[in-house]
């Protein structure tokens, strides 16, 4: 029948409930998610990588699980932790249960515990490291042992193991279109998308916006990109610290002294701050949902945004070539920056939604402005240049 | 964008009284709206025709005007007040349309009112059909094929397009009145044809039939930044077809992916920002084909609606303040959200981890004939709502929060079926009545497969796993008996949702033998709270639901504290009067310094918003989850005097698990419902009461009514409402009367008592503390005594009885108020035949009057009888004194007949309205005027009046001919009354009755002859013959009055309809005081 499985914290609290994925033990640092849909999105978001992830909603896995929702090839997250698998899931697109997927997946999950209470733990606590184990005699002390043994997400350099390791191409859209107005044609624009844990509604979202994209490995060095003669570098979001990505600072870096468009989502966003000097810190147990206001700053208006992440970039480091564009207005913290001289500019939540609302998509509307001025003013400088020796 | 300094007051217009489709939501919303407003330093003007009303509190705005809520006296109320700007959006249809009348009649524009919130055109837009139609098309959104018709001709050419079965929606009524689907062309004709009169413009929608497809609504609110949030998702179990009123909901969605429903969010402020909803909250609805997810937009309310109260119940959000501060300038971000103590700002999306089931209540029962299948006219009277964290723990508390006697998934029919059960079972799933989830459960127990009852109801199968799930649990624990009962397995049935009495009827126990199980286990629920933000923030606000999980974050504080018990679901009977003075205990004991605690499931009410009370229990009114929250709070008191008959029923099981009742023992109102007790009391206080006698038989019941003589009154004990009462004028219609009556309640003893003819009726309300007797108002029935009290209209101060007999009623108060040893309100009804007082019956509790008097009066009788309760003496509050107003006010019921085209509209012992209006005016004929224009009828002034009258009404049929013909009208009249006005002299003429042959008074009804009907009957016979007057007369919404009394009135009135006023009540509060 059902397997036990116990997930424990470090702080000692053990959690008893029952296996609903597949049977093992793991480790991660556990976080939350306040989103009421999209679990599936979440746990293939490679940003969850290393971290075990309780959503708070309590029934999870109703509509079951379809490879159209899958962020990446896997399941990232170590671990789910939920109130309740349901019996049966429902829905005209769903081709497996969300059960049977973690287990294809072999990945670890707990149900039927007291998720709000967790919840309620790590807010006050903040996120902690944690460890699910399944079977039927588990030694709880053994698993609070594991958890403690953690190393935590701090320092942790995760960006280049999620990341591809090769180049590749993508031109798949949306599986369908919200907006009413026609595609753009596509290919007009070739985006070199650094993968530090990309989603992939981010390439289709690019793909959508008339984009050629060429994904690459998150150390690929700049002079390489530069080769390939992007209209427009992308910098994803990926899981762990920002800060030991010396290799992605390095390239942005090189990347400002052009004048080619930068927009960075996520831990792309950290480390565009980072290339410019600013600082990241931890978080205390960080941003997970799809309800977060955002304000724009030069607006004044606010956008409900999806957001995921542990570190932020902190906004008293600004250096002055870069102010903030965006604010939580849950916390006041940081959310967007721009450079003030080049036509870079980033977002720390999630503007590619999957799951969350859509509010922030005008963003790759701006990058592909950015990107078409660009080449505007490039053929507007080439043909008076030319004019110019034409006249002499 | 801060609040503007442009406008300085504001005009809110209420929903008026309480009808199908337009319940106590808009008192919640309304009064969310007059304290936010207040708040912001504006000058508030309220008109809303309802007494019962939180928001009609002369505290709540500036000035309240209890009138009716039409464009001609809202006129005279903007004329005199003038107030900068209108909010239309909190009164539902009702404050919409008459915001539109306002508009169209230029009245805005001659007083520079400015209409804020909506829009006349985004109004327009939203509920012209045609008009949304085009506007969804134009922003890429698809809507069922549809057509409008105007007519029978077009209607049918439209038809032919669309095929079979056809949705029919008329446009602009409430609660899709009128409207209907038809599968045939007799039916299409039918429903046409009343959809085209009812509706204001004679219009009706024709829609291709999206039967079927699963249903959504999103609650959105926007701000004039363009700032958009869903405050919550909210998704239909009974798919489309029911009327979204009448469906089972739940929050948030279940069956979406994330894809669609961002894609359902997209839509829904698409819709907003197209309509032009600048500011405020409005409601989109979706459906979803079930196969490949096509959506289509059906509708959008442009305002706060049921669904929106639904939502802010749901989420913690209140909708209806927040909008109201949008409307005046704010924007989202600059509000804050108080449930997390403002830590947030109003500007974001709540995120709830638990999920909530709505589930409408019925009242077929009242109206016998009546249709009892759920379409796309709402039906329902209530809804109850639970929280649960899982489906299944909220859908089960969610019945046995209804109080129609679930206690979960209670069998309907006997297993194994019979041929005739499995008939019903199939035709109870496709044809969805008042029960229907009760019967998925059957179809499943009897083995049906989850894809036949899909097939049969459209239901998803997520639900009916889940459903079924639990079923497999019945069954096991069914085999297991109660011993298998240990702490590990009781433990997850309970976090399955499952009652201590639903339990022990699986294993042949009562509730109590499982509650002492559970409790020797230690088992017991905990608390979580709604906080809009699944625990990512602190919350400080105590709204709470039980569940059965591990942390629990009631944390009770060691303050002094009382609990008051709420209503439960609305009903006819019980309603938002009770919530009215659940609300008022809170507001008063709160400001004696008394911790409050609310305990209720009704999510429409102002009770149920989290800062009535200290502290809000969203929780069922069962004796189980009652004493629960009893144990964990430790209260110092527990009302149970306030919300009707639901926590009254508790209270002698609260009382004997040592729960604290205050006020009146369980004692003492056992000896004013007791029969017996109570005789013996009457007597030895030498009082009256009718003849009487209580029989357990047929047999018996005829031996005793021979002696007390006919006609007679005959009911089961114990009920509210009138619940299966008659009046019973021979032996047949009694021998009739026992065989229905007996099997409706159980075996339970029938009470005969002897009717009183022709006798007037009064109701006293007044307050006791064991010393002293407050009188609170002595209303004086317009009806004769016959017509359920809640049904009949009544004048304060009366209008035609005595000072003698008046101060002979106040004495006999105050000898049953002592006898009784009442503490808090009592109600006692009383009937007058030839000078006689007779004691009708006594109830020592909140009535259905208290609000009624409170607002004729000025006397907070709620507020001061919870301070007796409490301990504070009448004379320690200084209320010693009873206020006798110089100015009249008329009470008038509102009846739901047009909603139930079956049932026959006569009035009698059985309570059938849904709501009340109140009229003042200095003279009795100008507040009976203005109660009969707020509750819609519209007196005639001239034209031919027909006049039918039983026997003994003919006396004063002759009367009341004559002054009808005073006041220029015409005669006509049927054989036996015809010939009696014609041998006093009076001209009048004869016409068939229907069986006479034709053209006969229904044609001339049809035909629109008859301006004004006056028809009273008596005996089963003459009932019947003459329905179809009744009927004809609502359908054709001829004025009719059932009793002579109201004609009389209603002459009276027509001598003040040219001098009416508009009325402060501030003002004639002040009057009373100098």
């Amino acid at each position: 029948m059902t397997t036990p499985a116990v997930l424990a914290l470090e702080d000692g609290t053990v959690f008893r409930g029952i296996s609903v994925g597949a049977r093992g033990n793991t480790t991660g640092e556990v976080v939350f998610n306040t989103a009421m849909t999209g679990y599936q999105e979440i746990l293939t978001d490679p940003s969850y990588c290393r971290q075990i992830v309780t959503l708070t909603y309590p029934h999870v896995g109703n509509t079951g699980t379809t490879p159209e929702d899958l962020e990446s090839s896997a399941i990232f997250a170590a671990g789910l932790v939920i109130r309740d698998l349901p019996v049966l899931h429902s829905n005209w697109r769903a081709t497996e249960s969300l059960g049977d997927f973690l287990i294809r997946s072999k990945v670890v999950a707990i149900a039927e515990i007291d998720t709000r209470m967790l919840t309620r733990r790590l807010r006050e606590r903040g996120a902690q490291a944690g460890c699910i184990m399944t079977g039927e005699n588990i030694d709880e002390a053994d698993a609070i042992r594991a958890a403690r043994k953690f190393p935590g997400l701090k320092g942790m350099d995760l960006a280049k193991v999620v990341s591809t390791r090769r180049n590749y191409q993508w031109n798949d859209g949306m599986i369908w279109r919200t907006d009413p107005r026609p595609p753009r044609p596509q290919n007009r624009l070739h985006v070199v998308a650094y993968d530090f844990g990309i989603k992939r509604n981010i390439l289709r979202l690019l793909a959508e916006h008339g984009c050629r994209v060429t994904v690459v490995p998150a150390q690929t060095p700049s002079d390489q990109v530069l080769e390939m003669n992007p209209d427009g570098i992308f910098l994803s979001n990926g899981p762990g610290d920002p800060e030991p990505c010396d290799y992605a600072i390095r390239a942005i870096r090189e990347y400002l002294q052009t004048d080619i468009p930068i927009f960075g989502i996520c831990l792309g966003h950290q480390l565009l701050g980072l290339a410019c000097g600013a600082k990241t810190l931890k978080m205390k147990f960080g941003h997970h949902g799809a309800n977060h206001p955002v304000q724009e700053l030069e607006s004044g208006r606010v956008f409900i945004s999806s957001q995921n992440h542990g570190f932020a970039v902190d906004e008293s480091s600004l250096p002055g070539e870069l102010r903030a564009t965006h604010r939580s207005l849950f916390d006041g913290s940081l959310q967007g920056i721009a450079h003030t001289e080049r036509p870079a500019f980033s977002f720390q939540g999630h503007p590619e939604a999957s799951p969350g609302p859509h509010d922030m998509r005008p963003l790759f509307e701006h990058f592909i402005h950015l990107m078409i001025n660009r080449l505007q003013s490039n053929s507007k400088a080439r043909s008076s240049s030319k004019s110019q020796i034409a006249g002499t | 964008m801060p609040k503007r300094t442009d406008i300085d007051s504001i005009l809110i217009i209420g929903a008026g009284p309480i009808v199908i489709g337009q319940a106590c939501e808009f008192d919640y919303s309304g009064a969310q709206a007059c304290k936010a407003l207040k708040q912001e330093g504006f000058r508030v003007i309220l008109v809303n025709s309802n007494p019962a009303t939180i928001m009609t509190d002369p505290e709540m705005a500036d000035s309240v005007y209890i009138e009716p809520v039409n464009w001609r006296t809202i006129a005279r109320i903007i004329e005199k007040e003038r107030p900068a700007a209108l909010l239309p959006t909190m009164g539902g249809q009702t404050a919409l349309n008459t915001a539109l009348d306002l508009a169209r009649e230029g009245v805005l524009e001659r007083f520079g009112v400015e209409m804020i919130g909506a829009t006349k055109r985004s109004i327009d837009m939203a509920e012209d059909r045609e008009l949304f139609r085009r506007a969804m098309t134009e922003i890429g959104l698809a809507t069922p094929r549809a057509r409008i018709a105007h007519s029978m001709e077009e209607a049918l050419a439209v038809q032919a397009e669309i095929g079979y079965p056809t949705v029919i929606r008329p446009s602009f009524t409430l609660g899709g009145s009128g409207g209907g689907i038809a599968y045939n062309r007799e039916e299409f004709e039918t429903i046409v044809a009343r959809g085209l009169d009812a509706s204001p413009t004679n219009e009706v929608l024709l829609e291709e039939s999206v039967l079927g497809w699963k249903e959504y609504e999103m609650e959105v609110v926007r701000d004039r930044n363009d700032n958009c949030i869903i405050v919550c998702s909210i998704e239909n179990l009974d798919p489309m077809g029911v009327h979204t009123g009448d469906s089972i909901t739940v929050a948030p969605a279940q069956t979406l992916t994330d894809k669609e429903s961002q894609r359902l969010r997209d839509a829904s402020i698409a819709v907003l920002r197209k309509i032009g909803v600048d500011t405020g909250g409005s409601n989109v609805q979706f459906a979803v084909n079930p196969d490949d997810g096509r959506v289509v937009v059906i509708e959008m309310n442009p305002r706060v609606s049921r669904s929106s109260a639904l939502a802010s119940k749901a989420t913690g959000f209140p909708i209806a303040k927040i909008a109201a501060k949008l409307a005046v300038g704010y924007t989202l971000d600059e509000l804050r959200n108080e449930i997390t103590g403002g830590a947030t700002p109003a500007s974001f999306e709540p995120a709830i981890d638990y999920v909530v089931t709505k589930i409408p209540r019925f009242t077929f029962e009242k109206f016998p004939g009546s249709n009892t299948r759920l379409t796309t006219q709402m039906k329902s009277v209530g809804e109850a709502m639970a929280i649960g964290r899982t489906f299944q723990e909220s859908v089960q508390k969610a019945l046995r929060s209804l109080e129609t006697g679930f206690d979960g998934f209670d069998e309907q029919l006997r297993q194994p079926l019979s041929e005739e059960a499995a008939t019903q079972l199939a035709y109870e799933l496709r044809w969805p009545g008042p029960t229907r989830l009760l019967y998925v459960a059957d179809a499943l127990r009897a083995g049906w497969s989850r894809a036949q009852v899909f097939e049969a109801t459209g239901i998803d199968p997520w639900f009916l796993a889940q459903i079924e799930d639990l079923l497999r649990e019945e069954g096991r624990l069914r085999e297991e008996g109660f011993e298998s009962l240990g702490a590990v397995r009781l433990r997850a049935l309970k976090r399955k949702g499952f009652s201590d009495a639903r339990i022990g009827a699986l294993v042949d126990r009562d509730a109590a033998a499982v509650r002492g199980r559970r409790r020797k286990l230690g088992i017991h629920p905990v608390y979580k709270r709604v906080d809009t933000c699944a625990a990512e923030f602190a919350t400080s606000t105590a709204y709470l639901y039980s569940t059965y999980e591990e942390e629990c974050e009631a944390d009770p504080t060691d303050r002094r504290k009382i609990v008051i018990l709420g209503g439960g679901p609305n009903r006819i009977g019980q309603g938002i009067e009770f919530d009215y003075c659940c609300v008022h205990a809170a507001l008063a004991l709160r400001e004696d310094g008394f911790e409050t605690i609310m305990v209720n499931c009704n999510p429409e009410t102002v009770s149920t918003d989290y800062d009535t009370s200290d502290r809000l229990y969203f929780e069922p009114l069962t004796f189980e989850d009652v004493m629960e929250i009893i144990e964990k709070e430790k209260p110092e008191g527990v009302i149970v005097q306030y919300g009707g008959q639901t926590p009254l029923k508790l209270s002698r099981a609260i009382a004997a698990a040592g729960g604290p009742i205050i006020g009146t023992t369980p004692d003492s109102i056992d000896v004013a419902e007791d029969r017996e007790r109570f005789q013996k009391l009457v007597a030895q206080l030498k009082l009256k009461q009718p003849a009487n006698a209580t029989a357990r038989n047929e047999e018996q019941a005829v031996q005793m009514a021979r002696e007390v003589g006919f006609p007679l009154v005959v009911r089961p004990s114990y009920v509210l409402g009138g619940r299966a009462m008659e009046i019973v004028f021979n032996e047949d219609d009694l021998r009739q009367y026992i065989t229905d009556a007996v099997k409706v309640s159980n075996s339970s003893p029938v009470l005969i008592d002897r009717f009183l003819d022709l006798a007037v009726e009064v109701d006293v309300d007044a307050i006791a503390d064991g010393e002293n007797v407050l009188i609170g108002g002595i209303m004086e029935h317009i009806e004769q005594a016959g017509v359920h009290s809640g049904d009949s209209s009544c004048s304060l101060p009366p209008n035609g009885l005595s000072a003698e007999v008046q101060e002979e009623l106040r004495a006999q108060t105050r000898k049953l108020a002592k006898a009784l040893n009442v503490v808090g309100l009592m109600n006692i009804q009383f009937a007058i035949q030839g000078g006689v007082i007779y004691i009708l019956e006594v109830n020592p509790r909140a009535s259905r009057t208290v609000p009624f008097v409170s607002k004729a009066t000025g006397v907070p009788l709620a507020k001061i009888a919870a301070r007796v309760m409490t301990g504070r003496s009448l004379l320690a509050q200084g209320h010693t004194e009873e206020r006798i107003p110089a100015y009249y006010s008329v009470k008038e019921s509102v009846f739901p007949f047009v909603k139930f085209p079956d049932a026959d509209p006569i009035l009698g012992p059985e309570m059938k309205s849904t709501g009340e209006v109140m009229g003042t005016g200095h003279s009795f004929g100008e507040a009976y005027a203005k109660a009969q224009a707020a509750s819609g009828v519209v007196l005639p002034t001239r034209g031919l009046c027909f006049i039918s009258v039983r026997d003994r009404d003919k006396p004063a049929a002759v009367e009341l001919a004559r002054m009808l013909i005073d006041r220029g009208f015409e005669i006509a009249a049927t054989g036996g009354t015809a010939q009696v006005l014609l041998d006093s002299g009076i001209m009048c003429r004869r016409v068939n009755k229907v069986r006479e042959g034709r053209p006969h008074v229904v044609d001339m009804i049809k035909n629109d002859e008859i301006a004004l009907i006056v028809n009273t009957t008596e005996g089963k016979q003459a009932v019947r013959e003459s329905r179809s007057i009744r009927r004809e007369a609502v359908a054709r919404r001829v004025t009719y009055y059932t009793t002579v009394a109201a004609g009389r009135a209603t002459c009276d009135a027509l001598d003040h309809l040219g001098d009416i006023a508009v009325n402060r009540l501030q003002d004639l509060h002040k009057e009373l005081l100098a």
